[in-house]
């Protein structure tokens, strides 16, 4: 069984369309991504998912509930880390996961041995009598995600849960929400960064204007929609670029002319390159490398992932 | 009832809060007004008020109109911070809580902090030899249920905002002149005639008469049980409206 299940799922805000009959199932165990922009419908699904949000039309089932009866008993099953810290800032730390226990019912003695064992997971066991306003960016997240464990939760719903955190704070979050993946808790996420996507995610969809334009591992995606190697080429000016572009384009199976840099997705990156000097055009630089995800995206909807 | 779970979150803020919170609004501003207003101004008024020393006269009014500053207080700004701010409502309706829980929640938790003040006013009063019978305990329910009717209705309004520029203009044009001119520090019948009618559709001049009457042991049956008529319709047209507010905004 499927611990969400959507068909056709639909979420309207009067007029304007936030998601456009989306189907994807999210199993046991997973962890399962949306990348897509800001705009996407990640969090409006997000929210639907996390019964706070009524569906407009279509179908979901949430640990084989449906959210339009059952929401109560559902959220009292999940883990919701959203995209903006809601933190109680008139609370410490420490009251802050006590507090939140006490939402979802559950006895003082248990709360305050889960929130310890919280707090030291997440590295705030010398926090925990701190004021939450005190607390680094990082740290709020890191405190947001243990607030959102302390039910225990069988799916955790993490919206963008790096979003706005430096490099250090970022790596310190995956690797901790590896470890919770790896005991076994099930993870939705969405992210509009695709080195978290290909970090966390099993399986993804890849988002775009309420809908999914592909759906699968990050390796399949990038096998299936984009070649194995990709050469990045800036030129000094826009006039060299656009001289080099229908050169480059018989050659390989797709090229993309972004304002800064030219991306040609080819079997062969060395070859194009030599083809170029041919014409007497040299590059300011020119890097292979590896198909990623951003990749995927772009050669989907023709546009990057981060403008 | 799941909105105890909040209830019990404020009051855990309370512990923490508890000199900014409850020291300066429920015992230093109204030991202030009472000694300045009641005992020092009152001192100076030669003969009696609607057949009242002014601080037999004034207490049970100032306990209302204290009660109703505190109770738009909690109902306004953080109400807005719950959704805008801090997000706190959002956390809360994550849970097995419910919209009409975080609303439910606001209002006993006025209802708790409003009747503990009160108490606390009447013990404040007392000692300035403010209380003119035994039955002043009465005025302490009187001023809850005003404090209700104006949380039940500002709640609603505060659910409904972006940011504080409609809060800051009701609380200035709005809360003051209610708080001045509704029966509380003088009688609305020296009010100009022509404004004597806007008074009545104060509730907190509802709530003084009731809390006057009770205070000095000197009920009007009639018109005691047209001001609890009107306070209680008051609430609950005003908790109606504020808990869709609440799940039209927290379960969009």
């Amino acid at each position: 069984m499927a611990l969400v299940s959507a068909s056709n799922l639909t979420k309207r805000f009067g007029s304007f369309t936030a998601v456009d009959g989306i189907d994807f199932a999210v199993e046991r165990g997973e962890a399962f991504g949306m990348l897509g922009p800001n705009g996407a419908g990640k969090s409006s699904t997000m929210r639907m998912v996390g019964c706070v949000s009524p569906v407009t039309e279509g179908t979901l089932r949430v640990l084989d509930l449906d959210p339009a009866v059952d929401g109560r008993a559902i959220r009292a099953r999940l883990g919701s880390v959203p995209q903006e810290d809601t933190l109680d800032t008139e609370l410490t730390v420490w009251d802050n996961l006590m507090v939140y226990g006490r939402y979802f019912g559950l006895p003082r003695a248990e709360i305050r041995t889960r929130a310890e064992e919280l707090l030291r997971f997440f590295q705030l066991g010398d926090r925990t009598g701190d004021r939450v306003n005190a607390l680094s960016g990082g740290m709020k997240r890191r405190l947001t995600v243990a607030r959102a464990l302390i039910n225990q939760p069988e799916l955790v719903l993490l919206d963008e849960p790096t979003t706005g955190l430096d490099p250090q704070a970022r790596h310190l979050l995956w690797e901790r929400l590896y470890q919770l993946k790896r005991s076994g808790v099930t993870l939705l996420l969405t992210t509009h960064y695709m080195d978290e996507a290909e970090q966390l995610c099993d399986r993804l969809v890849i988002m775009d204007g309420g809908r999914i334009v592909a759906e699968g591992s990050p390796r399949e995606l990038i096998d299936r929609h984009a070649t194995r190697e990709v050469v990045e080429l800036r030129f000094a000016t826009s006039d060299e670029q656009a001289r080099a572009v229908p050169l480059l384009e018989p050659g390989a199976p797709r090229v993309e002319s972004l304002t800064d840099r030219v991306l040609v997705y080819t079997a062969d990156g060395e070859a194009a390159v030599g083809m170029l000097a041919q014409h007497a055009l040299t590059p300011l630089s020119v890097l292979v490398r590896r198909s990623s995800l951003e990749d995927v995206f772009l050669l989907l909807t023709g546009r990057a992932l981060e403008e | 009832m799941l909105a105890l779970r909040i209830v019990e979150r404020d009051l855990v803020t309370t512990r923490k809060l508890w000199f900014k919170g409850w020291l300066i609004s429920s015992v230093v501003m109204p030991a202030l007004y009472l000694s300045a207003l009641g005992v020092g101004l009152g001192g100076a008024i030669k003969g009696d008020v609607e057949g009242l020393s002014y601080l037999h006269f004034l207490a049970p009014g100032l306990l209302c109109a204290s009660l109703m500053q505190q109770a738009a207080g909690d109902s306004m700004w953080p109400v807005l911070g719950g959704i805008q701010w801090d997000g706190r409502y959002l956390a809360m309706t994550a849970t097995p809580l419910a919209p009409r829980d975080v609303h439910l929640a606001l209002l006993l938790w006025v209802s708790l902090r409003t009747a503990a003040s009160g108490a606390i006013f009447l013990v404040i009063a007392a000692v300035l030899g403010g209380l003119a019978s035994p039955w002043a305990v009465l005025a302490v329910p009187a001023g809850v249920l005003t404090a209700l009717a104006f949380a039940s209705v500002l709640s609603g309004v505060a659910i409904r905002q972006r940011d504080d520029n409609a809060l800051a203009l009701i609380f200035r044009i709005g809360i003051m002149p209610v708080f001045l001119f509704s029966g509380t520090f003088f009688p609305t019948r020296l009010l100009p005639a022509g404004i004597r009618p806007l008074a009545w559709l104060s509730p907190l001049f509802h709530g003084v008469e009731l809390a006057r009457h009770a205070a000095t042991a000197d009920p009007h049956w009639f018109a005691d049980l047209g001001h609890v008529a009107v306070l209680v319709l008051v609430i609950g047209a005003g908790s109606a409206w504020g808990r869709r507010g609440y799940e039209r905004r927290l379960a969009a």
